[in-house]
């Protein structure tokens, strides 16, 4: 079937060249069936893609190792679920993900569009071909996902045993999604530039998108730190690693793009700046693509197939030459209709909230190419680290978190005295309480934690009061209850409402930040069986050491030959709180020139971390077992010298036992952190505002009757 | 399983072709027709998808005006518009909704 896999992918490539051809030819000689045979060939696009990625997808679950991509990242004892998501572990079988979710995106949002803004549309398709031709042309010429192996080989290597995780099985269709949704704005910005249309159909077309991308990049950016946090046995969410980084630029300038966009439609202002953060936002999503394929900068997620560089580094080229080139030619286009009033007003509170997300993005990018920057200008490779991202980050964000709180309350125009007094006095009394009560409690020894914290407070104050006023005004609007007043205005102002939930959601995430970052205790130490160790108030002790043999009997289910780990008991006061048991496990290297029994345990080593979570406090162990004692070396190499590959595995036994029995000191990373639940929950609670801001409206219930009367009535007045 | 490759190959080629040439073929058949009968019907048929397309922009454009008319009245009833911006910008909304109506209304009386 690899035959069919590879046809598809020359099929999609004609279609894209044929499509983008139509595409120009209809708009440009006022040819509408040509620009719909060009929307066409984006929905064949998604077809003939759809069939090559069920190809591949049956190939894994086949365990076809006849496919090198198959061979490469799958094997008989990987887990059938992982074996499922193994299609995307490797650097064809992403692209052709990627190929396939931009196909799917954009045809949706072609449909979606298709009676609207045709010559827009007609430029936009044409792009959307142009990006899905270049990834198909990157499988066809560099990355073929369907290249095969003859005779095919019995067994594969298996899947990256770090990847052998459920959120990592969701993580990158998230993350792509994101990155391929922030094209579609790009797409419509670049063809609403290219026609010259740029009043506000086009922004209206792609906010529904824009909010998509921007909530996809955002579950994918959490599902990245959380296998950072519960598989990598460092203890964290957040390294500022390269490919993070990378995804979370587009996030932030999306961010930013979201608010100001508020601002065009309202006040008619800001359009250079918006049309200028789509286009960055969508050449963002490249770049954070390119720098996982390209190899150019270490990262722990990074594919590292430097071939690719090239088509990438020229595809970026294109794209800024072109948005500065349009922007530039069209800017008499992109006059403000107003200006700003005041500098207290909503617009100007937007507008600094934008600086600061641009801000922010520059600094990441900023550290995250200093390498390449420092390099070409000095001739060394220099990295930035953590505490470089921290000094610029930190209070950047706590600004941000200050103008998300201000923003929603202040008065559109210009804010006066009697307005700022009515609008802020609950806010700033939520702050100032949080502020008495951390004091009273003794949280003071991180000033910066502290301050977030009553920033949090302030948000949630605003929040609550946008809650209860737009409530009571609803009542007295529609003379409803105070209960179904509140359902009713956010069931009828979504985007306004959702959005303040979001707001919500980001400073629950930010204080869990805070709170984590700050106020952590991490221990890291060589235990032996019986004795303890504190870890702030709470005290661990080594009890036993664990063991299982074959990946059947692996607890953590990632098919590992061989895990060691322990059994710790956590107690605080005296009082049991829990038992954890982490462990270290041991895969399948698949090259026998190992040895027999060296080759079974080969593979990389992963730790599989045990947590206690709760709504206060996290307590997170890893374990690192030596393996490489003498008495365990040992039985491996004598294994290797007298048991063929079947018997192998009795070695394995042999070790497991003398491990159990004359359990060596091993080394073990301790952490307690406070709140890290308030990460994943805030992230939870964005999801949940960014799916109700983002829901459509059934057309008939968008304007209830009373209301249409009423304006109806009213226009007697103008 | 080589030729169920080559069918399957041939099957989608086929497919392909024939659904994104589907608008160039209908263009196509009402280009013979009207040259063969000089049928003005295609013409009085984009007319009337015209008017149709209008139709539905305008109806959209009329929800987002009385989107815009709810959510600035609700804006100056939570503080965020004074009284004096919140006369102003009712009253261009409001105007605005009139023109629209009106266009409708004209629409729908010249299709009636």
């Amino acid at each position: 079937m690899a035959g069919l896999g590879f046809a598809c992918l020359i099929l999609a490539l004609t279609v894209c060249v044929y499509g983008i051809g139509a595409s120009i030819y209809g708009v440009r000689r006022g040819r509408p069936e040509f620009s719909d045979s060009g929307r066409r060939s984006v929905y064949a696009l998604a077809g003939v893609l759809t069939v090559a990625f069920v190809v591949l997808e049956v190939a894994f679950l086949r365990n076809d190792f006849a496919f090198n991509t198959v061979a490469d990242t799958s094997s008989r004892t990987t887990p059938l679920l992982y074996r499922a998501a193994a299609v995307w572990s490797s650097q064809e079988g992403s692209l052709l993900l990627w190929a396939w979710l931009m196909s799917m995106w954009s045809s949706l949002a072609l449909f979606l569009t298709r009676k609207r803004m045709r010559d827009v549309a007609s430029y936009a398709q044409a792009i959307m071909l142009g990006f899905g031709g270049f990834f198909v042309a990157l499988m066809v010429f560099y990355a073929d996902p369907f290249q095969t192996t003859s005779p095919a080989p019995a067994e594969g290597v298996g899947l990256d045993p770090l990847l052998r995780f459920p959120t990592m099985m969701i993580h990158p269709p998230m993350l792509y999604s994101g990155y391929t949704l922030c094209t579609i704005p790009l797409a419509f910005g670049m063809g609403a530039l290219l026609a010259r249309r740029l009043d506000a159909d086009w922004i209206k077309a792609i906010r529904r998108f824009a909010f998509a991308a921007w909530l996809f990049l955002g579950v994918g950016i959490l599902l990245g730190a959380r296998w950072s946090y519960s598989e990598l046995g460092w203890g964290g969410y957040w390294g500022w690693d390269a490919v993070e980084n990378a995804s979370l630029m587009p996030w932030l300038t999306g961010t930013a793009f979201l608010h100001s966009l508020m601002i065009q439609e309202k006040r008619g202002m800001l359009k250079v700046w918006n049309v200028s953060l789509v286009l960055a936002t969508g050449t963002l999503s490249i770049m954070g693509t390119f720098l996982v394929r390209s190899g150019i900068l270490n990262s722990i997620h990074a594919f590292g197939g430097a071939t690719l560089g090239v088509p990438f580094v020229t595809l970026i080229g294109l794209l800024i030459g072109a948005s500065i080139y349009l922007v530039v030619t069209r800017r008499d286009m992109l006059r403000s209709e107003n200006r700003l009033d005041s500098l207290l007003s909503r617009e100007s509170i937007f507008l600094a909230n934008n600086l600061v997300l641009v801000g922010l993005c520059f600094v990441i990018f900023w550290g995250t190419y200093f390498p390449l920057i420092s390099e070409a200008f000095t001739g060394q490779e220099s990295a930035v680290g953590a505490p470089w991202f921290d000094r610029y980050t930190v209070p950047l964000a706590l600004i941000l978190v200050l103008l998300s709180g201000i923003g929603p309350v202040i008065a559109w125009r210009r804010a006066t005295l009697a307005n700022a007094r009515r609008n802020f006095a609950i806010p700033l009394g939520s702050a100032l309480l949080a502020l008495v009560v951390l004091v009273g409690a003794g949280v003071t020894s991180r000033p910066l934690a502290l301050l977030m914290f009553c920033l949090a407070a302030f948000v949630l104050g605003t929040v609550g009061q946008e809650l209860g006023r737009g409530a009571m005004a609803r009542r007295a609007m529609a003379g409803e209850s105070l209960p179904r007043a509140l359902a009713a205005l956010v069931q009828r102002n979504r985007r306004r409402y959702g959005g303040y939930i979001v707001h919500v959601g980001i400073v629950v995430l930010f204080v869990g930040v805070a709170a984590s970052s700050s106020f952590r205790h991490a221990s890291q130490l060589s235990l032996a069986p019986g004795q303890s160790t504190k870890v702030g108030s709470y005290e661990i002790t080594y009890v036993k050491p664990t063991a299982t043999v074959t990946p059947k009997y692996d607890r953590a289910h990632t098919g590992s030959t061989l895990s060691l780990g322990a059994e710790l008991d956590v107690t605080k006061n005296g009082r049991h709180v829990t038992t954890l048991q982490p462990s270290e496990g041991y895969y399948d290297s698949g090259e026998p020139a190992q040895g027999t029994v060296s080759s079974l345990i080969g593979g990389q080593a992963v730790s599989h971390v045990a947590l206690n979570s709760g709504m206060t406090r996290d307590v997170w162990s890893a374990i690192e077992p030596d393996i490489e004692t003498p008495t365990l070396k040992r039985i491996v190499d004598i294994g290797n010298k007298t048991l063929g590959p079947e018997d192998a595995p009795v070695a394995l036994l042999y070790l497991a036992r003398s491990y159990l029995s004359k359990p060596p000191p091993t080394q073990f990373n301790l952490i307690v952190s406070p709140l890290v639940m308030w990460i994943w929950t805030g992230g939870l609670i964005v999801f949940v505002g960014g799916l109700i801001a983002i829901w459509p409206m059934p057309l008939r219930a968008r304007v209830p009757f009373a209301l249409r009367a009423r304006a109806t009535r009213g226009l007697a007045r103008s | 399983m080589a030729i169920l490759v080559v069918i399957c190959v041939v099957v989608l080629i086929g497919a392909v072709l024939y659904f994104v040439g589907g608008p160039l073929r209908v263009a196509e058949d009402a280009r013979i027709a009207a040259a063969a009968g000089g049928e003005p019907a295609p013409l009085v048929e984009a007319g009337e998808q015209a008017r149709e397309l209008r139709l539905q922009e305008l109806e959209a454009a009329r929800e987002a005006k009385y989107r815009e008319i709810r959510d600035a009245e609700l804006d100056y009833r939570t503080g965020k518009l004074s009284a004096e911006d919140y006369e102003t910008v009712d009253a261009e909304l409001r105007a605005e909704a009139l023109r629209i109506l009106d266009e409708l209304e004209g629409l729908k009386t010249r299709g009636a």
